[in-house]
């Protein structure tokens, strides 16, 4: 892995977001949810999208995959899939590629899974819609992806309907599901946070090994810093909207630089390393409201290190090769060390 | 007096008429199985164990919203009657997992906290309000927000706002079940620290349900594994995480994710399957699952082993069952991953 934001050997990235916008109309005013936001995803690279409630990962995903809220809007300076620009191709064209090349898992599997539709006609589906194949190829793939993602009894399983089968069980279901076509990107929205902590292991544990064998990308989005830090090749912090600091797994976790990193790791308690009943790490104050606009540093109000230059914007500093941070503290030109 | 359990369950069972489906008959489910379990003055006992083992059902049981189908609850000593329902609310409260839907959106954080002394008519409305009043301050919460209703607070704000109303009645037991996991990372760390202080400053006693082990190992003294409506292993935290005996609980050790790079998602050799409550396997519950099943396993059912490591039901640790035991009590499989 180079561990950088972007792919060695001057490959073209697989997947590149480039000053990404979502915004959603409101009474009150334009909510910037998604405030331009850049990345990169190689080929068999894994990146995840990790922060808290609000801070605009899911609308990523989706804004990704085209799949936004009517009312949303949608702008992007670049949006392009393997050299293929995204912005404005036609719902057929992006249809075409969803579900095939690029394939998504979300959350819940109990509402992503139409409960009139038995499990293998939901799986078949995929197969059917992009390839030119017939319904008993499309049952074989079916039944030897379900016994790939361990599911037993994998040919009777195909005439059950969701509501039989328990939360790990229709969560392995939508990997199968999403590997039907082969894609070459997986989106996966917080894929394990409804499972048990036995069943999320081993869904992830499948989930990279698949990706391995296959040679897929992921973009992971998740809240869970356990499982970033076990799971991703690199790390992008996000936080009202933006991306606050970026870079491999074990630079973010082994040396966070953006304050607002710091404070995420220190909420954790870690078995072993946080000493029990000790009082935990936190951070005071609220995310800021994201309807109109913000011109300055978006975690200023909750950070102990605020200064007179975090009321301007603050522009992505780059580091290192694949090492950014959002903060005037790490503006290499100038700022204490 | 002080050596008295606060609150104990001798030999608790509790069973549900399931039905199976039309012209099928009902079934039984044994959702708890001759339990007995101590809470200690002044501990923060943790209930570990996946969906569906019996968890909620036992803590149900333990604040009176159910009765069990046989064996007893002991408060101080003291069997409990189904009809003391209202003394025992006033020395054991619940905390929900979710802080969203347990509290009554159409009342103001003042009535919802108020709640409890007025069901129990505890003194005049200007006590009531002055006990309030104090309680939001024990909690961090300003006063203001004594008007608000839960829908302009935020997640934390409203845990806090719940934490409240459990504390309002100066209970000796709270059973918080689940009491972070609805909540962002950030938010959380507060929450855990906050019934920390509240635990030391009034001197609760906690039963911590949790599939969260990092933070049972934050703030625990003692843990309690559960599968399958059986407690399986008890011990003091810090020897648990330490030397896991039953190898159900190493799995969900093993099973936690840590922020810690580089080291992978373990398989934790579990096999999917999640056995059906209404049709339990024989012998010990979890043999079709456990890496280092004996013969003996699918058989008989383990006896429950006292010693002073705590407490274990597992044919690998405890009284050698008679006749059996000449053959060959295989070495243990397997040590560690």
């Amino acid at each position: 892995m180079s561990g950088g934001m972007s792919p060695g050997m001057g490959e073209t990235p697989l997947l590149a977001v480039e000053d990404l916008r979502v915004d959603l109309p409101l009474e009150q005013g334009t909510l910037h949810a998604v405030r331009g936001l850049s990345f990169e995803v190689g080929r068999g690279e894994t990146l995840c999208l990790v922060g808290e409630s609000g801070c605009g990962k899911s609308l990523t995903s989706l804004a990704v995959m085209g799949l936004l809220p009517r009312r949303a809007k949608r702008s992007a300076r670049r949006l392009s899939f393997d050299g293929q620009e995204l912005l404005g191709l036609s719902e057929r064209r992006m249809a075409a590629l969803r579900g095939n090349r690029l394939a998504m898992i979300f959350q819940e599997p109990m509402t992503s899974l139409n409960p009139a539709y038995s499990i293998g006609d939901q799986l078949e589906e995929a197969l059917l819609c992009h390839r030119r194949v017939g319904r008993r190829q499309a049952r074989e793939r079916a039944v030897h992806l379900l016994e790939r993602v361990g599911i037993t009894a994998a040919g009777r399983r195909l005439g059950q309907y969701p509501h039989q089968l328990s939360g790990g069980l229709r969560q392995r279901i939508m990997i199968a599901m999403a590997l039907m076509c082969g894609p070459e990107l997986i989106i996966a929205d917080e894929p394990t946070t409804a499972l048990d902590v036995t069943i999320q292991a081993q869904i992830l544990h499948l989930l990279l090994e698949l990706k391995r064998e296959m040679g897929l990308a992921l973009v992971l989005i998740t809240h869970d810093l356990g499982v970033v830090a076990r799971v991703a090749d690199k790390v992008a912090v996000m936080y009202a909207g933006e991306i606050v600091e970026s870079g491999s797994a074990v630079e973010i976790f082994g040396n966070p630089r953006h304050p607002y990193t710091r404070g995420l790791l220190s909420c954790v308690p870690v078995p072993g390393r946080t000493r029990p009943g000790e009082p935990l790490g936190s951070i005071p104050g609220i995310v800021p409201s994201l309807v109109g606009s913000l011109e300055e540093c978006g975690f200023r109000e909750r950070c102990a290190l605020a200064q007179a230059a975090c009321r301007r914007p603050v522009p992505l500093h780059r580091l290192e090769a694949g090492r950014a941070v959002r903060c005037v503290l790490a503006d290499p030109a100038g700022a204490p060390a | 007096m002080s050596d008295t359990p606060v609150l104990a369950l001798r030999d608790v069972s509790r069973t549900f008429r399931i039905s199976r489906g039309l012209m099928r008959g009902k079934a039984t489910l044994r959702a708890v199985d001759s339990v007995s379990l101590q809470l200690r003055r002044g501990e923060v006992l943790a209930l570990v164990g996946e969906s569906g083992c019996g968890k909620t059902t036992l803590s149900r049981i333990l604040l009176g919203l159910l009765p069990p189908s046989s064996g007893e609850v002991l408060i101080d000593g003291q069997p409990m009657k189904p009809a003391d329902r209202k003394a025992r609310a006033r020395r054991i409260q619940p905390v929900f997992q979710d802080p969203y839907s347990s509290l009554n959106p159409r009342k103001t954080v003042a009535q919802i906290v108020a709640a409890p002394l007025q069901v129990h008519q505890v003194g005049d409305p200007a006590g009531r309000a002055r006990v309030v009043a104090e309680t939001l301050d024990l909690v961090g919460l300003p006063r203001r927000v004594a008007d608000s209703y839960p829908g302009q607070m935020s997640g934390g704000q409203r845990q806090r706002v719940a934490i409240a109303r459990a504390l309002v009645m100066r209970p000796e037991v709270m059973i918080c079940d689940e009491p972070t996991s609805a909540l962002d990372v950030s938010v959380q760390s507060q929450i855990l620290n906050l019934l920390l202080d509240l635990q030391k400053e009034l001197g609760l006693t906690y039963l911590l349900i949790s599939h969260n082990l990092a933070v049972v190992e934050h703030i625990a003294n003692r843990v309690a594994v559960m599968y399958l409506g059986r407690i399986v292993e008890v011990a003091p935290t810090a020897r648990l995480f330490a030397e896991a005996r039953h190898p159900y609980t190493r799995a969900l050790l093993e099973s936690v994710l840590t922020p810690e790079p580089g080291l992978g998602v373990p398989d934790t050799h579990l096999g999917v399957a999640y056995p059906n409550p209404i049709d339990p396997p024989s012998g010990c519950a979890f043999h079709p699952r456990c890496p280092s099943v004996l013969p003996i396993c699918s058989q008989v059912r383990p006896q429950t082993l006292r010693d002073a490591l705590g407490r274990i039901e597992c044919h690998l640790h405890g009284p050698a069952p008679t006749g059996a035991a000449s053959a060959a009590p295989q070495e243990q499989p397997q040590e560690h991953s």
